[in-house]
């Protein structure tokens, strides 16, 4: 097969929104877990399970695409990043164990109701920090020997990646936190805009954290930002950065129900967008290219057809599963 | 001791799937039942169809999130632990696990959530369509995930470039020559398995005089499904068998414990292999029956594991002894088939006791069954993961070491012994509960998920209180 058209800039792309979706998504469903702990009585927990108990497994579909179209597209990045990660992936898919069946579990077993409870909320937290110290070691780059991870097993494990562990807990604590406050009322929307502040809090202290410590950590990263003309370029995203920031704050204080998700969501997709800058065209960073990584455009091409003809499917039927639970959810009657 | 993270692994891979598989055995079944008594409800407006419906929800509801959750753990197997597997099969397998995300996890994760909580939230159409897309989504996993494990056993299609398979059709590659006789006999394997578990849990409600409308109905439905499938599974296993002997002679040889090749071979009907004396112990053997079975002629030749390098031969007692496990399971099945049949004749199906408690206690068969021929088939593959081209020893992981995987195994096990018998309670508290009082303690919309109803347009406050 002649090659005409370069897929790999098509599957970069996909690749980089299925990851940012379920991000965003189970983000959300994960730090509405994580503030579920914080809940006063059972008629809170139970409201704030309602708002994703119909939509939580959905969004978890985006984390099997996201590692399946890694396998699928840059394999070899696959087959060194998660053999990297070893233990942070055991822990993420036990803890997702847990918080999962809780979804089933809690409702139907009265007497253990507290433990599948816990379950739901430190599976949720345990998750998400994993998932940060996925995403720290990641920036921070493995040693590869012949295609293959060639490091140790507990390398992952630096002060920098238990700092975005603990980053990510309050992006998705903040996103969760967006989410209820345009799902719930009173009392409960009250709690989820103080809890997003303290959120809002570590996020922007992480992010700066971070957006200094990642170009001292690594000279390429430091040239890309702060060499002329590309400082003026991408001068931006921590610009609007600190406006979003701001503007989700006084969001949060405020009567706005969809601003402080939106905001959340904006700061998201600026801090991706950075490490975008900061890593491309980097897939397993400082070792292999996206085109290094890539699998043979016969595949590529192969599973690109039905991906371009189901994405659009997936997201028509996906809207209208969230258009069906639109609405505020109650603990008692659930949406109106 | 020395750990062996090869070992290790093979030994976590077998766990987390064998527990995991139980799961589809039962929901991709379920799932179809549960879309057929729903399209039966909007066509005959028959109340009876809901209650069932609502009663087989719950029970698909709790089997699916733990489906699901243990599913999830699947996909980053290939890349802990096997990864220089993924690195030299992905350019052919990773496109047929991603379509079965596109096609089939997003469609049952789209629609669940309508399905399990939407029942008043939608109208009734659009409520059977949420489980027509659930029940669709379910047979396009099957479909996918056979395909691949088909081409690990009987791979297509490919050509091979410094170690790594390249894709050169991908109709070869997806109709690989093992996947038909696979896809056939697993899906009908599964749809058998909830055939069994309906059955059971109608005569289980029989026997304690609860809900017996909704138990006759379901038992009656059960058992005319199964009348078609039993026999029809074991025409389309030794179809199956027959394309194992052609592709895979070792497995074959193996699951016969036969060692020597010959013609007029008998079928051993029990023994124990000496897989280093290279011979059977305590064998009780029916003449020429192998052959005629295996070959369909009585003097057809059968391949014998010597034949094989030792080296490329499979485990034999492992496939030996799940194959005659599973033909057993089937034994049964087809016997209280054919007796349900014939008591419905007579009009006794619903009060012959004893074989009402016959078809309670034959829940488990079809488990036992899809266990035990997922271990023939896979075990009867070792010692490759890719048959005769890529080693299960060369396809783990390289940074791995032993301890590393005792302690994830550890996890996986402790993890799965909390998890699995606490659903395992839960599934059997709904079932006692029967259909009745699930659709009468909530109200009718409180289909899934919460016994606090999410959904709940048309139902007052009142009925829908807090527990």
């Amino acid at each position: 097969m002649t090659q005409v058209l370069d897929l790999v800039p098509i599957w970069t792309l996909i690749l980089g929104l299925a990851v940012f979706f379920y991000v965003l998504l189970d983000g959300f469903d994960l730090g509405v877990g994580m503030l579920f702990g914080f809940a006063p009585d059972a008629r809170s927990r139970n409201a704030i399970m309602n708002s994703i108990a119909p939509i939580w497994d959905g969004n978890e579909t985006w984390l099997v695409l996201g590692g399946l179209g890694l396998l699928a597209a840059f394999p070899t990045a696959f087959a060194v990043i998660i053999p990297a990660v070893y233990f942070p992936i055991l822990v993420m898919l036990l803890a997702l164990v847990f918080r999962g069946v809780a979804f089933e579990f809690r409702f139907r077993d009265a007497e253990n109701k507290t433990f599948w409870d816990r379950a739901f909320c430190y599976g949720s937290a345990i998750a998400t920090f994993a998932q940060g110290v996925v995403l720290g070691a990641f920036v921070q780059g493995f040693p590869v020997r012949d295609g293959q991870f060639a490091g140790t097993s507990f390398a992952f494990l630096t002060p920098f990646s238990v700092l975005t562990g603990v980053a990510l807990m309050f992006g998705y604590g903040l996103l969760g936190a967006g989410w209820l406050i345009l799902k719930t009322e009173g009392a409960i929307q009250a709690a989820a805009r103080r809890q997003g502040r303290i959120c809002l809090i570590g996020v922007v202290t992480a992010i700066s954290i971070v957006s200094i410590w990642t170009p001292i950590m690594s000279s390429e990263v430091a040239a890309r930002w702060f060499t002329w003309p590309d400082i003026a370029l991408f001068a931006p995203v921590p610009l609007l950065s600190g406006v979003i920031a701001l503007g989700t704050w006084r969001a949060l204080g405020s009567q706005a129900e969809a601003a402080p998700f939106f905001g959340a969501i904006g700061l998201f997709v600026l801090a991706y967008a950075g490490m975008a800058i900061s890593l491309f065209p980097m897939i397993v960073p400082y070792q292999l290219t996206l085109w290094e990584a890539a699998s043979s455009p016969r595949t590529q091409a192969f599973l690109l057809v039905g991906t371009l003809f189901l994405i659009p499917v997936i997201l028509t039927y996906s809207s209208w599963s969230y258009w069906v639970f639109r609405g505020k959810v109650r603990a008692d009657v659930g949406y109106e | 001791m020395h750990l062996d993270p090869v070992l290790l692994s093979r030994i976590q891979f077998a766990w987390v799937i064998a527990w995991h598989i139980l799961l589809p055995a039962f929901t991709v079944g379920a799932a179809s039942f549960i879309a057929v008594v729903e399209g039966l409800s909007l066509a005959t407006r028959r109340e009876v169809y809901v209650r069932i419906s609502i009663f087989w929800t719950k029970i698909f509801a709790i089997a699916f999130g733990m489906g699901v959750v243990t599913g999830l753990i699947m996909p980053f197997q290939f890349g802990t632990n096997w990864s220089r597997y993924a690195s030299a099969a992905a350019n052919i397998l990773s496109p047929l696990f991603a379509y079965e995300g596109l096609t089939a996890f997003f469609l049952e994760a789209g629609f669940l959530g309508v399905l399990l909580l939407g029942r008043k939230l939608v109208p009734p159409w659009a409520h059977f369509f949420a489980a027509l897309m659930v029940a669709i989504g379910t047979l396009f996993s099957s479909f996918w995930i056979l395909s691949a494990n088909s081409w690990m056993q009987t791979p297509a299609g490919y050509e091979i470039v410094n170690g790594q398979f390249f894709p050169k059709d991908w109709i070869e590659v997806i109709f690989n020559p093992s996947f038909p006789y696979r896809l056939a006999h697993t899906v009908v394997a599964f749809f058998t398995t909830t055939g069994f578990v309906v059955l059971g849990v109608g005569a289980y409600l029989l026997r304690r005089n609860r809900s017996v409308q909704e138990a006759r109905t379901m038992m009656s439905m059960a058992l005319w499904l199964l009348t078609v499938l039993v026999p029809l599974q074991m025409v389309l296993g030794d179809m199956h068998g027959l394309n194992t002997r052609k592709y895979q002679p070792a497995k074959l040889a193996a699951i016969e414990a036969r060692w020597d090749t010959g013609r007029g071979v008998p079928l051993a009907l029990f023994a124990i292999p000496d897989e280093k004396a290279e011979h059977n112990k305590f064998a009780i053997e029916v003449p020429l029956l192998g052959s005629l079975i295996l070959t369909h002629d009585i003097d057809g030749e059968v391949k014998g594991l010597k034949d094989f390098p030792a080296d490329q031969r499979p485990p034999v007692a492992i496939p030996f002894f799940a194959f005659r496990a599973m033909v057993g399971c089937a034994g049964l099945m087809l016997a209280l088939v054919l007796l349900g049949g014939w008591l419905r004749w007579r009009g006794r199906l619903y009060d012959a006791r004893l074989y009402l408690a016959a078809c309670q206690y034959a829940i488990p068969l079809g488990f036992i069954a899809v266990v035990t021929g997922w271990f023939v088939t896979e075990v009867g593959r070792q010692p490759w993961t890719i048959y005769g081209l890529l080693r299960t020893a060369a396809s783990v992981s390289p940074s791995l070491t032993g301890s590393d995987v005792t302690l994830s195994l550890l996890g996986y096990i402790a993890v799965y012994l909390l998890i699995y018998p606490s659903g395992l309670i839960l599934l059997l508290r709904l079932v006692r509960k029967g259909p009745l009082e699930t659709s009468e303690t909530g109200p009718a919309i409180e289909a899934g998920r919460p016994a606090v109803p999410v959904p709940a347009r048309a139902i007052s406050v009142a009925k829908g209180d807090v527990r």
